[in-house]
């Protein structure tokens, strides 16, 4: 409901009515959004992202290492749960630092499409008014010339033309006139940096909502399809479902690296097939900085290691052959690899469970009894194991790592060691119980990741027209020429007044002298041979 | 592929060679200060009339350079070229040693990084005169900058490692090297801008001699024009070196871009240019704000190559220290 005031009749100027409630808020947001949009705020609201970025790197982020971030927390009790609160551990999905790079989007295409909208006007237009006094401007210059001021800006004009501008003519208050510009790209450039930098966020945030990644060990002869339920571990976009996983099996058929002479690693490659669940794979070789790329899909070696394999026969004569684990590599330089077998299932009820924990050595060299490794490549592969047996607490409902035992059951004392032993391929240690554990030999590991990121084209592509404009908006330049003919004052001959005026690279000033020179050379020729003017006017 | 050790051995001599080059012409710069007067400007005229070419009045200096001055200025630029030409020939025969491109440590990122500023500088003291008065300051900190690589980030000649091992290799890191390096020549210019504007300031309050030391550097117009033109030139290669970089990330680490601490910092590098770019142009950023803002970048790019190669652990980790 809004109330109508009666007019007033007083021949007194009314005092100024205080503004509507609405419309103050109306002012206070244009005044907001100027603000916003206002290059200062731009410059402050980059600075805001670069310092926001920096937490990002100096504490451990779950997104690059939950390992990291768990190890931070044990190192600084006090500290960590704080600094989990202001979302330091998780900087770049941080609403703070959405809210700096939103705010400085917002700013940035309140900035642009205006612009934008004046360079399509821009466009079309005619190069603007001369400025009424040519020599104010910073390069500016006068020439003199027997020709007839129309002629002398004929010759102007083909010049200009020549060099590509957009010229006009007018009829200006102080004299005939010529406006031309060139270098609108400049501009264009400008606004396609801009909008590419919009649609490369629009392309990572789209890559981020649709987007899935999962990572897996695979022993030599093993194989996995693409669902989440195989992976070891995976990340994925809020938008994506089980359901909308491409369809897809590999298979790891070979694993090799290889090493320089000074066991510099030179290569990891692996041969894959891979196909559809249930139809015969095709086969590929993939390897670091050689992903296999499947319809829009990825598959990655990330790292690699060793699996030893173990026998273990039960004192009833019971045989299991052929147990490999992935041993995850502690030291990359020697690959001396640690892990952990667990046997929870030897038919021998839950208390009589048995597992091996220990180190693996492609290269083993046992001094003072500790084993240690020498060389990446399995050489003299040993192993380094203790055995335990008892209750490995698997189905305790507390996850635990795959890797190491869990301690918790050794400290109880469900879970006891009952040997102890250093085995080469071939040899084997009996327990006290009987059982015979044998290590019969190696195989390779590879950690094989699968990508899906549907942003990535349009990424891609944004950031090749980022470039694009960029370097356009750098390294055109802008330039606008004035000139405007005058009789000169002895009568007899023009005054030709030209001026520049230039957005962009480099020194205008030489520019400015050869074009007057040139300027001068072409008005000179022209007047030493007399011809029709190529153009009325 | 087994390094050559004669060719390693003649790189790090080459190496010995172009640092003490660098320092005579350290001195030699030295001298051409000392010997210098002060700069005169002429007075800024238009030309008028008579079909004469009206000469634009730039706020280039002209200097009323002693003889003295002047020589000591050529022979200091004629040193350093033939510094560089030894440090050029520092990665040759590294590379050769190594059969590779010479850029697979961070010794040799940084020997290629300086060779690029003292080129850059090159070009601009024999194009502009008057930026050859910058000389002690672009090379002092260069020679620094070598012997501390020499010292501390010396890797001896081998092999790359197998991630390395890719045609990005040549496109990412030499766009960086190129990109740091200008990056480099910008901040010491924006650096000395700071100085000379400070130093124009007291001078109009009659707090500074107006026939000091500082009075023979290059006006702070000339200071910031150049300072605005390398940093314009180097970030669009430093915009092609992180798209390149996130390419090669795509198909080596199975992402294009990953907060990587080196990412990160990259990414920190780039708005921070960004935002010198635009501060230039904005009423109330340009002139000292603007400076500081190159000079906040060059020290991202410093920190970013060394923090981040050397104490925080990230995928870049290729320095090759021990």
């Amino acid at each position: 409901m809004s109330v109508v005031a009666p007019p007033r009749e007083s021949a007194a100027a009314p005092p100024p009515a205080p503004p509507s409630p609405g419309r103050r808020l109306a002012a206070r947001l244009l005044h907001w959004w100027r603000r916003l949009t206002a290059m200062r705020t731009a410059i402050i609201l980059l600075f805001l992202l670069a310092l926001a970025a920096v937490p990002g790197s100096l504490l451990p982020q779950r997104s690059l290492s939950k390992t990291n971030v768990s190890r931070y927390f044990t190192d600084h009790p006090v500290l960590a749960p704080v600094l989990d609160r202001l979302y330091l551990f998780d900087v770049f999905s941080s609403p703070w630092f959405a809210a700096i790079y939103l705010l400085l989007f917002i700013s940035l295409i309140g900035c642009v499409l205006p612009r934008a909208l004046e360079h399509a006007r821009g466009l079309r237009a005619a190069p603007p008014l001369a400025p009424r006094n040519l020599l104010r401007l910073p390069d500016s210059g006068q020439l003199t010339t027997p020709l007839a001021g129309g002629a002398a800006l004929d010759v102007v004009e083909e010049e200009l033309r020549v060099r590509r501008f957009r010229v006009v003519r007018r009829e200006g208050v102080a004299g005939p006139e010529l406006s031309a510009e060139k270098g609108y790209l400049k501009e264009t450039g400008n606004l396609l940096f801009h909008l590419s930098l919009v649609a490369l966020l629009l392309g990572l945030a789209g890559g981020k909502l649709w987007g899935y990644e999962g990572s897996i060990l695979l022993t030599e002869g093993q194989g996995f399809c693409n669902s989440f339920q195989q992976y070891d571990s995976y990340k994925s976009g809020p938008l994506v479902s089980g359901a909308d996983l491409t369809p897809l099996c590999i298979d790891l058929q070979d694993f090799r690296a290889t090493y320089e002479q000074n066991l510099t690693a030179s290569s990891f490659t692996a041969k894959i097939s891979y196909g559809a669940p249930g139809q015969a794979g095709k086969d590929a070789t993939i390897g670091v900085n050689d992903p296999l790329r499947v319809d829009g899909d990825r598959v990655y070696v990330t790292g690699h290691g060793f699996s030893p394999t173990f026998s273990v026969t039960l004192p009833d004569g019971t045989k299991f052959t052929d147990l490999s684990v992935p041993f995850l590599p502690s030291d990359t330089k020697t690959m001396s690899s640690e892990g952990a077998l667990k046997l929870p299932d030897l038919g021998k009820g839950k208390d009589k469970q048995l597992a091996l924990q220990g180190l693996f050595a492609p290269t083993g060299l046992v001094q003072n009894q500790i084993l240690t490794s020498v060389d990446p490549r399995p050489l003299a592969p040993e192993v380094a194991i203790f055995a335990y047996q008892g209750y490995l607490g698997l189905d305790s409902g507390i996850p635990q790592s795959v890797y190491s035992l869990d301690a918790t059951q050794i400290d109880r004392g469900r879970l006891t060691k009952v040997g102890a032993a250093n085995l080469t391929p071939g040899q084997s240690m009996t327990l006290p119980d009987g059982t015979k554990i044998g290590f019969t030999g190696v195989k390779e590991f590879a950690a094989l990741q699968f990508s899906h990121d549907p942003g990535e084209y349009w990424v891609l592509g944004s950031a090749i027209s980022l470039l694009v404009g960029l370097l356009g908006m750098l390294l055109l330049r802008r330039e606008r020429v004035f000139a405007r003919v005058a009789p000169a004052a002895g009568g007899g001959g023009t005054v030709l007044t030209v001026a520049t005026l230039t957005r962009g690279s480099g020194e205008s000033g030489p520019r400015f002298a050869a074009l007057s020179d040139d300027l001068g050379a072409a008005l000179g020729a022209r007047a030493s041979k007399p011809e029709d003017s190529p153009r009325d006017s | 592929m087994t390094p050559d050790p004669s060719l390693a051995a003649l790189s790090n001599q080459l190496f010995s060679v172009s640092v003490a080059l660098y320092s005579v012409a350290v001195v030699a710069f030295c001298a051409q200060l000392a010997f210098g007067r002060r700069p005169v400007r002429t007075p800024e005229l238009v030309a008028a009339g008579n079909g004469a070419a009206p000469t634009a009045p730039t706020a280039a200096d002209v200097l009323s350079e002693p003889a003295r001055s002047r020589r000591w200025g050529l022979i200091a630029v004629a040193v350093t070229a033939l510094g560089a030409l030894t440090h050029l020939g520092v990665m040759v025969t590294r590379g050769l040693a190594a059969d590779r491109l010479p850029w697979g440590n961070m010794y040799e990122f940084g020997t290629a990084v300086t060779l690029v500023g003292v080129v850059a500088f090159l070009v601009f003291a024999v194009r502009v005169p008057a930026v050859r008065h910058l000389g002690l300051f672009v090379m002092a900190p260069v020679v620094l900058a070598m012997v501390g690589i020499g010292l501390f980030l010396y890797a001896e000649a081998g092999p790359l490692v197998a991630a390395l091992r890719s045609s990005w290799l040549a496109v990412h890191v030499t766009s960086a090297i190129l990109g740091f390096g200008i990056f480099f020549l910008s901040g010491i210019v924006s650096a000395m801008y700071l100085v000379r504007s400070r130093y124009d300031a007291k001078l109009a309050e009659g707090q500074a001699q107006p026939d000091g030391v500082l009075s023979r550097l290059p006006s702070a117009a000339t200071l910031d024009r150049v300072a605005h033109r390398t940093a314009v030139f180097g970030f669009p290669i430093w915009t092609f070196a992180v798209i390149a970089g996130a390419i090669w990330a795509e198909s080596a680490w199975g992402r294009f871009w990953g907060w990587d601490p080196k990412e990160t910092w990259a990414f920190i590098a780039w708005v921070v240019y960004a935002a010198y770019l635009h501060a230039r142009t904005t009423a109330g950023w340009r002139g000292r704000a603007a400076a500081w803002v190159n000079v906040t970048g060059l020290v991202v790019m410093v920190f970013n190559l060394l923090y981040v190669n050397m104490v925080s652990t990230g995928l870049h980790s290729y320095a090759g220290l021990k």
